[in-house]
């Protein structure tokens, strides 16, 4: 089986590494091999795995050893739960610096240091919430993630964030090979959320991959640094992430997605009920002028 | 050949033009003009100061180029940190040849490169605590310093480095001045914009160091300022000024000092000889201080003599009598180099294309010799740079401002000048055209060519260009013998 390439995006804190985290150890466990290489400057996209705090970063190993050019791939990957190679790409403290860089360099390194060997099966990016940069797209760009699933939920906000991610998409899809694979419901039970998301996909021409309930198992298992495929292999909230895995492993939809407008959107939201119809009187109004009014 | 006439000149901009997509010609027609003295302001017949089209090779320099290049770069016991990676510097460095006296690593520091080298780690983490340590090694290892200023190259305000705090912090320290300069290259068209913010820097982090400072003052007191002491031009413009009685406080910035600069607001008059890199601290200083300014041309006597006589003016008798001495004193040397290099110059035509003051402040010196400025542009000018070129230029000339190099050629090809005076790129282009090339930056290694002293090397220079043996040899002895033949076999 050929090497596929898979990047998670997703509104900043809608769970995308603990997800990806379920997801990959769920794959590891039917046998895959896989890697996870952690797009943020926070690094925490292997810790359940690794069972660690936080891993030894390729750009904090390349600070201390003085240039990237002086690291070895083993010093950079550690292997976890299932055989699942990790790599953090790391980068500064919020506020200095340049993040997106060190995701550049420390995948341009993994890729000349040969990480991505043919035993491989999957790749995983985890990338940090918001593509603020050119350097955030990095997993998407020419030859890297083929493949990308996006985290939402049926709150507005991570709709939104999932459309403009389309956006981005949609912008290297013309150049290169990266398609819209679907997106990953990971609920945050608000109503018709399932619905919601099916129609959304719907909209931007991909598929709801799958509907991951909410269950206190996954915080159960995170406090001790575990996903919930090794904490508790027999809960039902294991079997979702299976599911999802096996979705994945079988996926063959993968599109160029069809990002809709802002108005689009809102009419979407509307029609659940989540957003009331807007009352185009009351724009601009103070509360002194609507109390008179 | 004789001159073209406006008709003429006309038509030769549109036929330079005619290669160009349709986009590219409207922009680059606004930027080609034929010289019109009866105009009063250039905005009716050029625009400059604006972005170079992609595509075409333009000459200009970039916002790191005008601040650490040209206005700090001279400041000799200052030590100018040329902050992010390595190369900005190091291509840099020396290139402009600011004259100083002291010795170099001990108490001047004009021709070392410094900077923090910028590594991959240092985009991706930040280049803040490398700068500080950099400083503080700076401290250690040449103490006599008298301070530091940071020269930003592009990554600084693509990562957002505070430059400043580390500028306050490490001042505070060593109790030196530390000068953060936000001249990321990427900013503005041209280097023009670098030499307004590194002006900008002067007076927030310079100027202000002279309030409550004791100064000695006298009636007489000047700066000269926008004199970058290239190949010494500020020494024989100096001399010639305290000749004639007034007193040099300051010289802004070649041969500098930052201890000068600091004194600066306490002087009577502040002389601008670069008026396009140093007009916006005059003008600063005129508001704050109170100090009036002028500008004054220092190339070839007549403008010598005028330049004397104008700044005089603005002084009491002694002062206007020592500039007649002046004058006067040097009349015979100059009226011997005339005699000497007119009869070898005279009629000869020469195309300018420069930065700065030179594209109209050069065309004295070559009256003086007898010869004719038939074109001339500006790499980074202003409007206000063409306001003052358009009378010193003939009418029915050239002008032209971000010249292309193609342009440049074509107007070459055809103007057909004796002289070409430009800089390092367009050299040895023209050479092998066989036509007689000067660098007007660098005065090829020469200079000075400010003042009396420097006229005569000038009037040497381009004697010895000119008429140099080379030109008629420019035919391969094998091809000259076949043409006659060739005539033949064709008749």
């Amino acid at each position: 089986m050929a090497l596929r390439q898979c990047a998670i995006y997703g509104k900043g804190g809608i769970g995308k590494s603990t997800t990806t985290q379920n997801l990959v150890a769920a794959l590891a466990e039917s046998g895959k091999k896989v890697m996870i290489v952690g797009c943020d400057p926070k690094a925490d996209s292997t810790r359940l795995i690794l069972h660690a705090k936080a891993q030894n970063s390729v750009m904090e190993l390349a600070a201390e050893a003085g240039s990237v050019e002086d690291l070895e791939l083993e010093d950079v990957l550690s292997v976890g739960y299932g055989g699942i190679k990790c790599v953090e790409s790391g980068g500064p403290e919020p506020g200095v610096g340049c993040a997106g860089r060190g995701v550049i360099t420390a995948i341009n390194f993994l890729e000349e240091e040969g990480a991505y060997d043919d035993a491989l099966d999957f790749v995983f990016y985890d990338v940090l919430g918001d593509v603020v940069c050119g350097g955030f797209a990095m997993p998407i760009r020419e030859n890297k993630a083929q493949e990308i699933y996006i985290v939402c939920s049926g709150e507005m906000m991570a709709m939104y964030a999932a459309n403009n991610i389309c956006k981005g998409i949609v912008k290297y899809a013309n150049s290169g090979s990266v398609r819209l694979a679907g997106l990953i419901c990971n609920s945050r039970q608000t109503d018709r959320e399932d619905e919601l998301i099916i129609a959304l996909a719907e909209k931007l021409g991909s598929q709801m991959i799958h509907f991951i309930p909410r269950a206190n198992a996954v915080q159960h298992a995170e406090i001790r640094r575990m996903t919930v495929i090794e904490f508790d292999p027999t809960h039902k909230q294991a079997d979702e992430y299976r599911s999802l895995a096996k979705k994945i492993v079988d996926n063959k939809n993968f599109v160029i997605p069809t990002p809709i407008t802002m108005d689009e959107l809102e009419e979407l939201l509307m029609e659940f009920g989540i957003m009331e119809v807007e009352d185009t009187t009351i724009i601009g109004k103070k509360a002194s002028e609507l109390a008179v009014a | 050949m004789s001159a073209l006439t406006r008709e003429e000149t006309e038509a030769l901009i549109q036929e330079v033009l005619e290669v160009y997509p349709e986009k590219a010609r409207k922009d680059r027609e606004k930027h080609l003009a034929v010289n019109d003295q009866s105009i009063e302001q250039s905005k009716k017949c050029i625009t400059s100061n604006r972005k170079s089209l992609p595509g075409v090779m333009t000459i200009r320099g970039c916002a790191y180029a005008g601040s650490k290049g040209v206005v700090w770069g001279p400041i000799k016991d200052m030590i100018h940190i040329s902050h992010g990676p390595v190369g900005c510097g190091q291509y840099s460095r020396a290139g402009r040849r600011n004259y100083y006296v002291g010795t170099t690593g001990v108490n001047s520091f004009g021709t070392m490169n410094f900077t923090t080298d910028f590594q991959e780690k240092d985009i991706v983490f930040g280049g803040d605590k490398k700068l500080a340590k950099v400083m503080v090694e700076i401290e250690g290892l040449f103490p006599l310093n008298k301070g530091i200023s940071i020269q930003s190259e592009c990554p600084i305000g693509l990562i957002g480095d505070d430059i400043e705090a580390v500028a306050k912090k490490t001042a505070a320290e060593t109790g030196k001045p530390v000068v953060p300069v936000r001249c990321e290259g990427f900013r503005g068209v041209s280097q023009s914009l670098g030499h307004h913010i590194a002006n900008d820097a002067i007076r927030d982090w310079v100027l202000p160091r002279s309030e409550g400072k004791v100064h000695e003052s006298t009636p007489y007191d000047v700066a000269v300022i926008g004199d970058y002491n290239i190949g010494g031009d500020a020494w024989s413009s100096r001399i010639l000024l305290e000749e004639m009685g007034l007193r040099v406080v300051s010289q802004w910035s070649g041969d500098g000092t930052i201890s000068e600069m600091e004194k600066t607001p306490f002087v009577k008059m502040n002389l601008i000889h670069c008026y396009r890199s140093m007009n916006y601290i005059a003008r600063h200083m005129e508001e704050k201080y109170s100090i009036p300014w002028m500008e004054y041309n220092f190339f070839g006597p007549t403008k010598v003599a005028e330049s004397l006589r104008a700044i005089a003016a603005h002084f009491d008798d002694k002062i206007k009598e020592g500039a007649e001495r002046v004058i006067a004193k040097y009349q015979a040397m100059m009226d011997e180099i005339i005699a000497k290099y007119k009869p070898r110059l005279e009629g000869k035509r020469v195309m300018l294309y420069v930065g700065g003051l030179r594209p109209r402040h050069v065309i004295g010196a070559y009256e003086d010799l007898g010869m004719e400025v038939v074109g001339t542009g500006y790499e980074f000018g202003h409007n206000d740079d063409y306001d003052r070129t358009i009378k010193d230029m003939g009418n029915a000339t050239l002008i032209y401002d971000d010249v292309t190099g193609f342009e440049f050629e074509e107007f070459v090809k055809r103007v057909k000048p004796d002289l070409v005076g430009s800089g390092i790129k367009e050299k040895f282009i023209f050479q092998k055209m066989g036509v007689p090339f000067r660098q007007m930056h660098s005065w090829d290694y020469s200079g000075p060519y400010h003042g009396y002293d420097g006229f005569a090397i000038f009037a040497r220079d381009m004697d010895m260009t000119l008429n140099n043996p080379c030109w008629s040899k420019m035919q391969a002895p094998w091809l000259k013998k076949e043409e006659p033949v060739a005539e033949k076999a064709a008749a």
